[in-house]
Protein backbone atom coordinates (compact mmCIF):
# COMPACT_ATOMS: atom_id res chain seq x y z
CA UNK A 1 0.00 0.00 0.00
CA UNK A 2 1.92 3.75 -0.79
CA UNK A 3 -0.53 6.66 -1.46
CA UNK A 4 0.25 7.95 -5.20
CA UNK A 5 1.26 11.30 -4.34
CA UNK A 6 4.71 9.29 -3.33
CA UNK A 7 4.62 8.15 -6.70
CA UNK A 8 4.25 11.51 -7.39
CA UNK A 9 7.29 12.89 -5.96
CA UNK A 10 9.90 10.25 -6.66
CA UNK A 11 8.02 11.10 -10.91
CA UNK A 12 9.34 14.53 -10.33
CA UNK A 13 12.59 13.79 -9.06
CA UNK A 14 13.71 11.90 -12.56
CA UNK A 15 11.93 14.39 -14.05
CA UNK A 16 13.92 17.05 -12.73
CA UNK A 17 17.18 15.03 -13.50
CA UNK A 18 16.37 14.23 -16.96
CA UNK A 19 15.17 17.74 -18.05
CA UNK A 20 16.84 20.72 -16.70
CA UNK A 21 13.86 22.47 -17.96
CA UNK A 22 11.63 21.20 -15.30
CA UNK A 23 11.40 23.58 -12.48
CA UNK A 24 8.66 23.03 -9.31
CA UNK A 25 6.74 25.78 -8.05
CA UNK A 26 4.37 24.86 -4.42
CA UNK A 27 1.46 27.16 -3.09
CA UNK A 28 2.91 26.38 0.49
CA UNK A 29 2.36 22.96 0.98
CA UNK A 30 5.67 21.27 0.08
CA UNK A 31 5.45 19.37 3.31
CA UNK A 32 2.16 17.97 2.48
CA UNK A 33 2.88 17.43 -1.25
CA UNK A 34 6.14 16.10 -0.27
CA UNK A 35 8.02 18.61 -3.36
CA UNK A 36 10.39 19.39 -0.04
CA UNK A 37 12.41 16.61 -1.73
CA UNK A 38 12.53 18.48 -4.79
CA UNK A 39 13.65 21.70 -3.16
CA UNK A 40 16.53 19.75 -1.51
CA UNK A 41 17.43 17.95 -4.53
CA UNK A 42 17.30 21.31 -6.93
CA UNK A 43 17.49 24.26 -4.81
CA UNK A 44 17.44 26.95 -7.49
CA UNK A 45 14.49 25.20 -9.46
CA UNK A 46 11.89 25.20 -6.62
CA UNK A 47 9.92 28.03 -5.61
CA UNK A 48 7.42 28.13 -3.21
CA UNK A 49 4.72 31.14 -3.84
CA UNK A 50 2.76 30.90 -0.66
CA UNK A 51 -1.03 30.81 -0.66
CA UNK A 52 -1.30 32.78 -4.21
CA UNK A 53 -3.13 29.81 -6.39
CA UNK A 54 -3.83 32.44 -9.17
CA UNK A 55 -0.23 33.61 -9.26
CA UNK A 56 1.72 30.34 -8.86
CA UNK A 57 -0.61 29.42 -12.07
CA UNK A 58 0.01 32.49 -13.80
CA UNK A 59 3.74 32.66 -13.08
CA UNK A 60 4.44 28.93 -14.41
CA UNK A 61 2.31 30.37 -18.02
CA UNK A 62 5.35 32.62 -17.92
CA UNK A 63 8.31 30.20 -17.16
CA UNK A 64 6.47 27.84 -19.77
CA UNK A 65 6.72 31.04 -22.10
CA UNK A 66 10.55 31.51 -21.12
CA UNK A 67 10.88 27.54 -22.51
CA UNK A 68 11.02 25.80 -19.04
CA UNK A 69 7.92 22.96 -17.76
CA UNK A 70 6.94 24.33 -14.94
CA UNK A 71 5.15 21.68 -12.41
CA UNK A 72 2.75 23.24 -9.66
CA UNK A 73 1.41 21.85 -7.01
CA UNK A 74 -0.94 21.80 -4.04
CA UNK A 75 -4.61 20.71 -3.21
CA UNK A 76 -6.61 19.28 -5.99
CA UNK A 77 -9.94 21.79 -4.85
CA UNK A 78 -7.14 24.57 -4.87
CA UNK A 79 -4.78 23.28 -8.23
CA UNK A 80 -7.83 23.36 -10.82
CA UNK A 81 -10.35 25.37 -9.07
CA UNK A 82 -8.91 28.30 -7.18
CA UNK A 83 -7.18 29.46 -10.21
CA UNK A 84 -9.49 27.68 -13.00
CA UNK A 85 -9.61 31.01 -15.20
CA UNK A 86 -5.55 31.18 -15.56
CA UNK A 87 -5.44 27.41 -16.21
CA UNK A 88 -8.01 27.69 -19.14
CA UNK A 89 -7.51 31.94 -20.21
CA UNK A 90 -3.86 31.86 -20.41
CA UNK A 91 -2.39 28.31 -19.84
CA UNK A 92 -4.39 26.35 -21.94
CA UNK A 93 -5.67 29.06 -24.22
CA UNK A 94 -2.06 29.47 -25.17
CA UNK A 95 -1.21 25.56 -24.65
CA UNK A 96 1.72 26.18 -22.99
CA UNK A 97 3.54 22.97 -21.23
CA UNK A 98 2.71 23.73 -17.83
CA UNK A 99 2.22 20.53 -15.53
CA UNK A 100 -0.60 21.04 -12.82
CA UNK A 101 -0.35 18.18 -9.69
CA UNK A 102 -3.90 17.83 -7.99
CA UNK A 103 -2.74 16.18 -4.90
CA UNK A 104 -5.27 14.33 -2.18
CA UNK A 105 -7.68 14.51 -4.85
CA UNK A 106 -11.20 12.88 -4.43
CA UNK A 107 -11.62 11.83 -0.74
CA UNK A 108 -8.16 10.84 -0.25
CA UNK A 109 -7.95 13.83 2.54
CA UNK A 110 -10.82 12.32 4.92
CA UNK A 111 -10.54 14.73 7.98
CA UNK A 112 -10.26 17.68 6.58
CA UNK A 113 -13.90 17.49 5.06
CA UNK A 114 -15.46 18.89 2.48
CA UNK A 115 -13.60 21.85 2.02
CA UNK A 116 -10.21 20.34 0.84
CA UNK A 117 -12.14 16.95 -0.76
CA UNK A 118 -12.02 17.61 -4.38
CA UNK A 119 -14.89 15.75 -6.10
CA UNK A 120 -14.78 18.31 -9.08
CA UNK A 121 -11.39 18.63 -10.59
CA UNK A 122 -11.34 16.15 -13.68
CA UNK A 123 -14.44 17.93 -14.59
CA UNK A 124 -13.24 21.54 -14.68
CA UNK A 125 -10.07 20.18 -16.27
CA UNK A 126 -11.63 18.07 -18.31
CA UNK A 127 -13.65 20.70 -20.54
CA UNK A 128 -11.05 22.62 -21.33
CA UNK A 129 -9.49 22.67 -24.70
CA UNK A 130 -5.54 21.33 -25.09
CA UNK A 131 -5.72 19.90 -21.42
CA UNK A 132 -4.19 16.23 -20.84
CA UNK A 133 -5.98 15.01 -18.03
CA UNK A 134 -4.55 11.44 -16.04
CA UNK A 135 -5.70 10.22 -12.92
CA UNK A 136 -3.09 7.33 -12.51
CA UNK A 137 -4.24 4.36 -9.94
CA UNK A 138 -1.38 3.64 -7.85
CA UNK A 139 2.13 5.07 -7.25
CA UNK A 140 4.18 3.28 -9.71
CA UNK A 141 1.73 4.56 -12.53
CA UNK A 142 1.95 8.14 -10.86
CA UNK A 143 5.61 8.17 -11.39
CA UNK A 144 5.38 7.16 -14.78
CA UNK A 145 2.49 9.88 -15.63
CA UNK A 146 4.79 12.61 -14.47
CA UNK A 147 7.32 11.30 -17.10
CA UNK A 148 4.98 10.72 -19.69
CA UNK A 149 3.86 14.64 -19.13
CA UNK A 150 7.57 15.48 -20.46
CA UNK A 151 6.76 14.30 -23.69
CA UNK A 152 3.49 15.95 -23.77
CA UNK A 153 2.96 19.22 -25.69
CA UNK A 154 0.92 21.27 -23.89
CA UNK A 155 -0.36 21.49 -20.17
CA UNK A 156 -1.19 18.58 -18.40
CA UNK A 157 -3.19 18.14 -15.37
CA UNK A 158 -2.67 14.68 -12.71
CA UNK A 159 -4.72 14.12 -10.24
CA UNK A 160 -3.54 12.01 -7.17
CA UNK A 161 -3.95 11.21 -3.48
CA UNK A 162 -2.76 11.09 -0.30
CA UNK A 163 -4.42 7.98 1.32
CA UNK A 164 -2.05 4.91 0.83
CA UNK A 165 -3.97 2.41 -1.92
CA UNK A 166 -2.99 -1.28 -2.74
CA UNK A 167 -0.56 -1.23 -5.34
CA UNK A 168 -1.05 -2.54 -8.71
CA UNK A 169 1.22 -1.56 -11.13
CA UNK A 170 4.86 -2.92 -12.47
CA UNK A 171 7.54 0.04 -11.84
CA UNK A 172 8.46 0.03 -15.12
CA UNK A 173 4.73 0.31 -16.59
CA UNK A 174 4.85 3.19 -18.73
CA UNK A 175 1.53 5.64 -18.81
CA UNK A 176 0.78 7.09 -22.48
CA UNK A 177 -1.88 9.31 -23.44
CA UNK A 178 -5.03 8.16 -24.94
CA UNK A 179 -4.35 4.84 -23.73
CA UNK A 180 -5.73 2.80 -20.95
CA UNK A 181 -5.36 -0.73 -19.18
CA UNK A 182 -7.47 -3.76 -19.54
CA UNK A 183 -6.52 -5.38 -16.43
CA UNK A 184 -8.89 -8.49 -16.48
CA UNK A 185 -10.98 -9.49 -19.04
CA UNK A 186 -15.08 -11.13 -18.30
CA UNK A 187 -17.72 -11.39 -20.41
CA UNK A 188 -20.52 -10.62 -17.79
CA UNK A 189 -20.01 -7.00 -17.33
CA UNK A 190 -17.04 -4.25 -17.92
CA UNK A 191 -16.07 -1.87 -15.14
CA UNK A 192 -13.86 0.99 -16.28
CA UNK A 193 -12.34 3.13 -13.26
CA UNK A 194 -9.73 5.43 -12.39
CA UNK A 195 -7.34 6.44 -9.68
CA UNK A 196 -7.90 4.95 -6.33
CA UNK A 197 -11.58 2.80 -7.39
CA UNK A 198 -9.47 0.42 -9.99
CA UNK A 199 -8.52 -1.49 -6.80
CA UNK A 200 -11.58 -1.17 -5.43
CA UNK A 201 -12.68 -2.53 -8.97
CA UNK A 202 -10.60 -5.78 -9.15
CA UNK A 203 -11.49 -6.46 -5.46
CA UNK A 204 -15.12 -6.24 -6.96
CA UNK A 205 -14.06 -8.76 -9.50
CA UNK A 206 -12.76 -11.24 -7.00
CA UNK A 207 -15.86 -10.72 -5.15
CA UNK A 208 -18.13 -11.18 -8.34
CA UNK A 209 -15.57 -13.93 -9.41
CA UNK A 210 -16.59 -16.20 -6.27
CA UNK A 211 -20.23 -16.09 -7.20
CA UNK A 212 -19.62 -16.86 -11.07
CA UNK A 213 -19.93 -13.21 -12.46
CA UNK A 214 -16.71 -12.55 -14.67
CA UNK A 215 -16.83 -9.28 -15.51
CA UNK A 216 -14.22 -6.73 -17.49
CA UNK A 217 -11.77 -4.05 -15.27
CA UNK A 218 -10.44 -1.36 -17.41
CA UNK A 219 -8.25 1.44 -15.70
CA UNK A 220 -8.63 4.74 -18.12
CA UNK A 221 -5.99 6.90 -16.71
CA UNK A 222 -5.89 8.93 -19.29
CA UNK A 223 -9.20 10.72 -19.08
CA UNK A 224 -8.46 12.99 -21.68
CA UNK A 225 -7.77 11.91 -24.64
CA UNK A 226 -9.81 9.01 -23.78
CA UNK A 227 -8.92 5.52 -24.67
CA UNK A 228 -12.07 5.11 -26.99
CA UNK A 229 -10.66 1.89 -28.42
CA UNK A 230 -10.60 -0.07 -25.03
CA UNK A 231 -13.88 1.54 -24.68
CA UNK A 232 -15.57 0.22 -28.10
CA UNK A 233 -14.04 -2.99 -27.09
CA UNK A 234 -15.56 -3.33 -24.36
CA UNK A 235 -18.70 -2.25 -25.16
CA UNK A 236 -18.81 -5.14 -27.73
CA UNK A 237 -17.58 -7.52 -24.94
CA UNK A 238 -20.40 -7.02 -22.98
CA UNK A 239 -24.28 -5.31 -22.35
CA UNK A 240 -23.67 -3.29 -19.06
CA UNK A 241 -20.50 -0.86 -18.29
CA UNK A 242 -20.09 0.41 -15.11
CA UNK A 243 -18.34 3.56 -14.05
CA UNK A 244 -16.17 3.99 -11.11
CA UNK A 245 -15.01 7.21 -9.59
CA UNK A 246 -13.61 9.14 -6.61
CA UNK A 247 -15.33 12.03 -7.85
CA UNK A 248 -18.78 13.97 -9.15
CA UNK A 249 -20.31 11.34 -11.52
CA UNK A 250 -21.23 14.67 -13.53
CA UNK A 251 -18.51 15.59 -15.48
CA UNK A 252 -16.33 12.86 -14.07
CA UNK A 253 -15.12 9.68 -15.71
CA UNK A 254 -18.60 8.88 -16.18
CA UNK A 255 -19.61 12.48 -17.65
CA UNK A 256 -16.63 11.44 -20.16
CA UNK A 257 -17.18 7.08 -20.95
CA UNK A 258 -21.18 8.49 -21.42
CA UNK A 259 -20.34 11.01 -24.42
CA UNK A 260 -18.17 8.74 -26.36
CA UNK A 261 -20.62 6.12 -25.99
CA UNK A 262 -23.65 8.02 -26.62
CA UNK A 263 -22.74 8.64 -29.51
CA UNK A 264 -20.76 6.08 -30.81
CA UNK A 265 -22.06 2.57 -29.70
CA UNK A 266 -24.97 3.25 -26.93
CA UNK A 267 -24.81 0.84 -24.34
CA UNK A 268 -26.21 0.67 -20.48
CA UNK A 269 -24.29 2.45 -18.36
CA UNK A 270 -24.21 2.82 -14.56
CA UNK A 271 -22.25 5.52 -12.98
CA UNK A 272 -20.64 4.14 -8.95
CA UNK A 273 -18.99 7.68 -7.82
CA UNK A 274 -20.51 10.89 -5.60
CA UNK A 275 -24.33 11.92 -6.64
CA UNK A 276 -24.36 15.52 -6.35
CA UNK A 277 -23.04 16.40 -2.33
CA UNK A 278 -19.82 17.01 -1.41
CA UNK A 279 -17.55 14.69 1.46
CA UNK A 280 -17.65 15.44 5.15
CA UNK A 281 -14.84 14.38 7.52
CA UNK A 282 -13.86 11.05 8.96
CA UNK A 283 -11.19 8.47 7.96
CA UNK A 284 -10.70 8.54 3.61
CA UNK A 285 -12.66 4.61 4.21
CA UNK A 286 -15.53 6.05 6.42
CA UNK A 287 -15.64 9.22 4.05
CA UNK A 288 -15.76 6.32 0.73
CA UNK A 289 -18.43 4.04 2.39
CA UNK A 290 -20.55 7.62 3.59
CA UNK A 291 -20.46 8.15 -0.43
CA UNK A 292 -20.83 4.92 -1.75
CA UNK A 293 -17.44 4.70 -3.68
CA UNK A 294 -16.17 1.02 -2.36
CA UNK A 295 -15.51 -2.50 -3.49
CA UNK A 296 -19.02 -4.06 -2.01
CA UNK A 297 -21.16 -0.58 -3.34
CA UNK A 298 -19.66 -1.74 -7.15
CA UNK A 299 -20.31 -5.83 -6.95
CA UNK A 300 -23.59 -4.91 -6.06
CA UNK A 301 -23.99 -2.28 -9.23
CA UNK A 302 -22.77 -5.12 -11.04
CA UNK A 303 -25.37 -7.52 -9.69
CA UNK A 304 -28.38 -5.12 -10.24
CA UNK A 305 -27.62 -4.63 -13.13
CA UNK A 306 -27.08 -8.31 -13.97
CA UNK A 307 -30.46 -8.53 -12.54
CA UNK A 308 -32.13 -5.98 -14.30
CA UNK B 1 10.26 57.62 -33.77
CA UNK B 2 6.51 57.68 -35.16
CA UNK B 3 3.53 60.30 -34.71
CA UNK B 4 1.48 59.35 -31.52
CA UNK B 5 -1.30 61.06 -34.20
CA UNK B 6 -0.92 57.48 -36.70
CA UNK B 7 -1.44 55.24 -34.32
CA UNK B 8 -4.49 56.99 -33.21
CA UNK B 9 -6.04 57.39 -36.61
CA UNK B 10 -5.23 53.24 -37.06
CA UNK B 11 -7.18 52.88 -33.67
CA UNK B 12 -9.81 54.45 -34.58
CA UNK B 13 -10.48 53.23 -38.33
CA UNK B 14 -9.95 49.94 -36.91
CA UNK B 15 -12.56 49.73 -33.91
CA UNK B 16 -14.75 52.28 -36.48
CA UNK B 17 -14.00 49.04 -39.37
CA UNK B 18 -14.43 46.06 -37.10
CA UNK B 19 -17.83 48.29 -35.04
CA UNK B 20 -16.57 46.98 -32.00
CA UNK B 21 -13.86 47.06 -29.61
CA UNK B 22 -12.09 49.27 -27.07
CA UNK B 23 -11.48 53.17 -28.06
CA UNK B 24 -11.01 55.03 -24.63
CA UNK B 25 -8.29 52.40 -23.07
CA UNK B 26 -6.40 52.45 -26.47
CA UNK B 27 -6.16 56.16 -27.03
CA UNK B 28 -4.83 56.33 -23.36
CA UNK B 29 -1.97 53.85 -24.22
CA UNK B 30 -0.88 55.28 -27.07
CA UNK B 31 3.06 56.74 -25.96
CA UNK B 32 3.41 54.38 -23.48
CA UNK B 33 3.56 51.91 -26.72
CA UNK B 34 5.57 54.07 -28.61
CA UNK B 35 8.32 54.26 -26.20
CA UNK B 36 8.61 50.93 -25.37
CA UNK B 37 8.69 49.62 -29.14
CA UNK B 38 10.82 52.56 -30.67
CA UNK B 39 13.31 53.50 -27.45
CA UNK B 40 12.80 51.24 -24.46
CA UNK B 41 12.35 47.42 -25.94
CA UNK B 42 15.29 45.20 -27.64
CA UNK B 43 13.20 43.91 -30.20
CA UNK B 44 13.85 42.83 -34.01
CA UNK B 45 11.06 42.69 -36.08
CA UNK B 46 12.70 40.42 -38.21
CA UNK B 47 13.04 37.64 -36.08
CA UNK B 48 9.97 38.04 -33.87
CA UNK B 49 11.05 34.94 -31.56
CA UNK B 50 14.23 35.97 -30.77
CA UNK B 51 14.84 34.55 -27.32
CA UNK B 52 16.92 37.36 -25.78
CA UNK B 53 14.03 39.96 -26.79
CA UNK B 54 12.33 41.97 -24.49
CA UNK B 55 8.59 41.24 -23.75
CA UNK B 56 5.43 43.24 -23.40
CA UNK B 57 2.48 41.28 -21.87
CA UNK B 58 -0.30 43.51 -22.18
CA UNK B 59 -2.49 42.68 -19.54
CA UNK B 60 -5.30 45.13 -20.05
CA UNK B 61 -5.78 43.05 -23.35
CA UNK B 62 -8.79 45.16 -24.40
CA UNK B 63 -6.29 47.47 -25.74
CA UNK B 64 -5.15 45.55 -28.60
CA UNK B 65 -5.96 47.98 -31.39
CA UNK B 66 -3.14 50.09 -30.17
CA UNK B 67 -0.73 47.31 -29.76
CA UNK B 68 -1.42 46.01 -33.37
CA UNK B 69 -1.02 49.33 -34.50
CA UNK B 70 2.47 49.95 -33.16
CA UNK B 71 3.70 46.57 -34.27
CA UNK B 72 2.37 46.98 -37.83
CA UNK B 73 4.26 50.10 -37.88
CA UNK B 74 7.10 48.88 -36.19
CA UNK B 75 7.50 46.29 -39.03
CA UNK B 76 5.91 43.05 -37.55
CA UNK B 77 3.26 42.61 -40.25
CA UNK B 78 1.61 44.67 -43.15
CA UNK B 79 -0.28 47.58 -42.19
CA UNK B 80 -2.64 46.31 -44.70
CA UNK B 81 -4.05 43.69 -42.19
CA UNK B 82 -4.93 46.65 -39.85
CA UNK B 83 -8.34 47.14 -41.38
CA UNK B 84 -9.19 43.23 -40.69
CA UNK B 85 -9.51 43.68 -36.35
CA UNK B 86 -12.07 41.52 -34.90
CA UNK B 87 -13.09 39.79 -38.58
CA UNK B 88 -13.13 36.04 -38.51
CA UNK B 89 -9.78 34.34 -40.25
CA UNK B 90 -7.63 37.52 -39.26
CA UNK B 91 -5.23 37.33 -36.66
CA UNK B 92 -6.14 40.67 -35.34
CA UNK B 93 -8.61 39.30 -32.73
CA UNK B 94 -10.60 41.24 -30.55
CA UNK B 95 -7.84 40.44 -27.66
CA UNK B 96 -4.29 39.42 -27.72
CA UNK B 97 -3.96 35.76 -29.09
CA UNK B 98 -0.26 34.82 -29.36
CA UNK B 99 -0.35 32.58 -32.00
CA UNK B 100 -2.60 33.90 -34.62
CA UNK B 101 -0.30 37.16 -34.87
CA UNK B 102 3.56 37.76 -35.06
CA UNK B 103 5.26 40.00 -32.85
CA UNK B 104 2.95 39.11 -29.55
CA UNK B 105 4.68 37.82 -26.84
CA UNK B 106 1.57 36.66 -24.59
CA UNK B 107 -2.36 35.92 -25.30
CA UNK B 108 -4.07 38.41 -22.93
CA UNK B 109 -7.71 39.37 -21.71
CA UNK B 110 -9.22 38.13 -19.03
CA UNK B 111 -7.91 40.51 -16.31
CA UNK B 112 -5.39 40.41 -13.90
CA UNK B 113 -2.94 37.64 -15.12
CA UNK B 114 -0.71 39.39 -16.79
CA UNK B 115 1.59 40.38 -13.58
CA UNK B 116 1.93 37.17 -12.46
CA UNK B 117 2.40 36.10 -16.20
CA UNK B 118 4.68 38.49 -16.96
CA UNK B 119 7.04 37.61 -13.51
CA UNK B 120 6.70 34.22 -14.73
CA UNK B 121 8.31 35.20 -17.84
CA UNK B 122 10.66 36.95 -16.50
CA UNK B 123 11.81 34.45 -13.65
CA UNK B 124 12.63 31.83 -16.75
CA UNK B 125 14.64 34.46 -18.79
CA UNK B 126 16.95 35.34 -15.03
CA UNK B 127 17.37 31.60 -14.45
CA UNK B 128 18.43 31.39 -18.09
CA UNK B 129 20.38 34.14 -17.47
CA UNK B 130 19.23 36.39 -20.33
CA UNK B 131 19.55 39.76 -20.66
CA UNK B 132 15.90 40.19 -21.33
CA UNK B 133 13.95 42.07 -19.88
CA UNK B 134 9.44 41.57 -19.13
CA UNK B 135 6.95 44.80 -19.60
CA UNK B 136 3.69 44.65 -18.01
CA UNK B 137 1.15 47.18 -19.29
CA UNK B 138 -1.74 47.12 -16.64
CA UNK B 139 -5.04 49.14 -16.80
CA UNK B 140 -6.03 51.23 -13.29
CA UNK B 141 -9.53 49.46 -12.98
CA UNK B 142 -7.65 45.96 -13.64
CA UNK B 143 -5.90 46.48 -9.83
CA UNK B 144 -9.20 45.61 -9.06
CA UNK B 145 -8.53 42.13 -9.35
CA UNK B 146 -7.38 40.57 -6.13
CA UNK B 147 -4.85 38.54 -8.14
CA UNK B 148 -2.73 41.37 -9.57
CA UNK B 149 -2.00 42.17 -5.79
CA UNK B 150 -0.73 38.54 -5.29
CA UNK B 151 1.78 38.76 -8.11
CA UNK B 152 2.71 42.59 -6.53
CA UNK B 153 3.47 40.80 -3.30
CA UNK B 154 6.02 37.84 -5.25
CA UNK B 155 7.91 39.74 -7.51
CA UNK B 156 9.42 41.92 -4.67
CA UNK B 157 9.72 38.67 -2.33
CA UNK B 158 11.42 36.89 -5.25
CA UNK B 159 14.03 40.11 -5.74
CA UNK B 160 12.77 40.01 -9.46
CA UNK B 161 14.19 43.42 -11.25
CA UNK B 162 14.24 42.65 -14.89
CA UNK B 163 10.19 43.09 -15.28
CA UNK B 164 8.92 46.63 -15.27
CA UNK B 165 5.24 47.40 -14.46
CA UNK B 166 3.46 49.97 -16.23
CA UNK B 167 -0.03 51.62 -14.81
CA UNK B 168 -2.43 53.42 -17.44
CA UNK B 169 -3.82 55.08 -15.17
CA UNK B 170 -6.52 56.45 -16.94
CA UNK B 171 -9.19 56.99 -14.07
CA UNK B 172 -12.40 55.40 -15.81
CA UNK B 173 -13.16 51.46 -16.26
CA UNK B 174 -16.10 49.66 -17.70
CA UNK B 175 -19.22 51.46 -15.67
CA UNK B 176 -17.46 54.82 -14.46
CA UNK B 177 -14.88 56.50 -12.74
CA UNK B 178 -12.56 54.45 -11.08
CA UNK B 179 -12.76 56.62 -8.07
CA UNK B 180 -16.27 56.21 -8.00
CA UNK B 181 -16.29 52.19 -8.25
CA UNK B 182 -13.81 51.07 -6.41
CA UNK B 183 -10.75 54.09 -5.35
CA UNK B 184 -7.10 52.93 -5.78
CA UNK B 185 -5.79 55.71 -3.77
CA UNK B 186 -3.49 56.09 -2.26
CA UNK B 187 -2.19 54.20 -4.90
CA UNK B 188 1.54 54.58 -5.06
CA UNK B 189 1.41 54.02 -1.03
CA UNK B 190 -0.40 50.59 -1.99
CA UNK B 191 2.59 49.26 -4.36
CA UNK B 192 5.49 50.99 -1.74
CA UNK B 193 4.12 49.22 1.55
CA UNK B 194 4.66 45.61 -1.29
CA UNK B 195 8.01 46.49 -1.29
CA UNK B 196 8.00 48.48 -5.07
CA UNK B 197 9.61 51.82 -6.10
CA UNK B 198 6.96 53.52 -7.77
CA UNK B 199 7.36 56.78 -10.28
CA UNK B 200 4.79 58.43 -11.96
CA UNK B 201 5.09 60.78 -15.38
CA UNK B 202 2.95 62.31 -17.77
CA UNK B 203 1.97 58.74 -19.99
CA UNK B 204 1.28 61.47 -23.09
CA UNK B 205 4.48 62.81 -22.95
CA UNK B 206 7.41 61.03 -24.75
CA UNK B 207 9.89 62.62 -22.68
CA UNK B 208 8.68 62.52 -19.46
CA UNK B 209 8.58 58.97 -20.11
CA UNK B 210 12.01 58.49 -21.23
CA UNK B 211 12.98 59.91 -17.96
CA UNK B 212 10.64 57.57 -15.64
CA UNK B 213 11.69 54.55 -17.81
CA UNK B 214 15.61 55.22 -16.76
CA UNK B 215 14.38 55.60 -13.16
CA UNK B 216 17.54 53.36 -10.87
CA UNK B 217 16.43 51.04 -8.31
CA UNK B 218 17.57 47.65 -7.04
CA UNK B 219 13.27 47.18 -6.32
CA UNK B 220 11.32 46.30 -8.80
CA UNK B 221 9.84 49.31 -10.41
CA UNK B 222 6.36 50.18 -11.10
CA UNK B 223 5.47 53.48 -13.55
CA UNK B 224 1.94 54.95 -12.95
CA UNK B 225 1.55 56.98 -16.15
CA UNK B 226 -1.23 59.57 -15.44
CA UNK B 227 -3.13 59.14 -19.07
CA UNK B 228 -6.48 60.10 -20.06
CA UNK B 229 -9.01 57.84 -21.43
CA UNK B 230 -9.93 58.66 -24.85
CA UNK B 231 -6.98 60.79 -25.33
CA UNK B 232 -7.07 63.15 -28.44
CA UNK B 233 -10.91 62.56 -28.71
CA UNK B 234 -12.49 65.51 -27.45
CA UNK B 235 -15.66 63.95 -27.25
CA UNK B 236 -14.25 60.41 -26.18
CA UNK B 237 -12.04 61.56 -23.38
CA UNK B 238 -12.72 60.88 -19.23
CA UNK B 239 -16.27 59.23 -20.51
CA UNK B 240 -16.92 55.35 -19.47
CA UNK B 241 -19.30 55.30 -22.34
CA UNK B 242 -16.12 55.38 -24.84
CA UNK B 243 -14.57 52.54 -23.01
CA UNK B 244 -15.34 49.90 -25.54
CA UNK B 245 -17.99 51.35 -28.11
CA UNK B 246 -17.05 52.10 -31.87
CA UNK B 247 -17.27 55.15 -33.21
CA UNK B 248 -20.11 55.21 -36.62
CA UNK B 249 -19.04 57.14 -39.64
CA UNK B 250 -19.86 60.61 -38.87
CA UNK B 251 -18.13 60.18 -35.16
CA UNK B 252 -15.14 58.79 -36.92
CA UNK B 253 -14.53 61.76 -39.02
CA UNK B 254 -15.15 64.63 -36.22
CA UNK B 255 -12.65 62.05 -34.36
CA UNK B 256 -9.88 62.48 -37.20
CA UNK B 257 -10.07 66.10 -37.89
CA UNK B 258 -10.32 66.45 -34.05
CA UNK B 259 -6.60 64.90 -33.92
CA UNK B 260 -3.26 66.71 -34.36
Amino acid sequence: MRATREGYIEGLLEAGERDSRVIVVDGDVSRSTGTTAFRKKFPERFFNLGIAEQNMAEYCAGLALAGFIPFYSTYAVFAAGRAWDQIRTSICNMNLNVRIGGAHGGTSVGPDGSTHQALEDIAITRVLPNMTVLVPADASQTRQAVLASLEIDGPVYIRYGRNPIPEIYDRNKSVVPGKGHLLQEGGHASIIAVGAMVASSLEAARTLSKKGIDVSVADMVSIKPLDTDLIRHLAGSSEVIITAEDHQIAGGLFGAVAEYLSVSCPRRIIPVGVQDRFGCSGTPEEVMVHCGLTAEAIAEKVEEALIN
Amino acid sequence: MISPKVIREDILRMIHSAGSGHPGGSLSLVEILIHLYWKEMRIDPDNPQWEDRDRLVLSKGHGAPALYSILARRGFFSTDKLDTLRKFGSGLEGHPHMQSLPGLDCSTGSLGQGLGIAAGLALGLSIRKSPARVFCILGDGELQEGSIWESAMSIPSLKQTNLIAIVDRNHVQLDDAVKRIMPLEPLADKWRAFGWTVATCDGHDLTDLERVFSTVTDRPLVIIAETVKGKGVSFMENLAMWHGKAPDDRQLQKALEELE
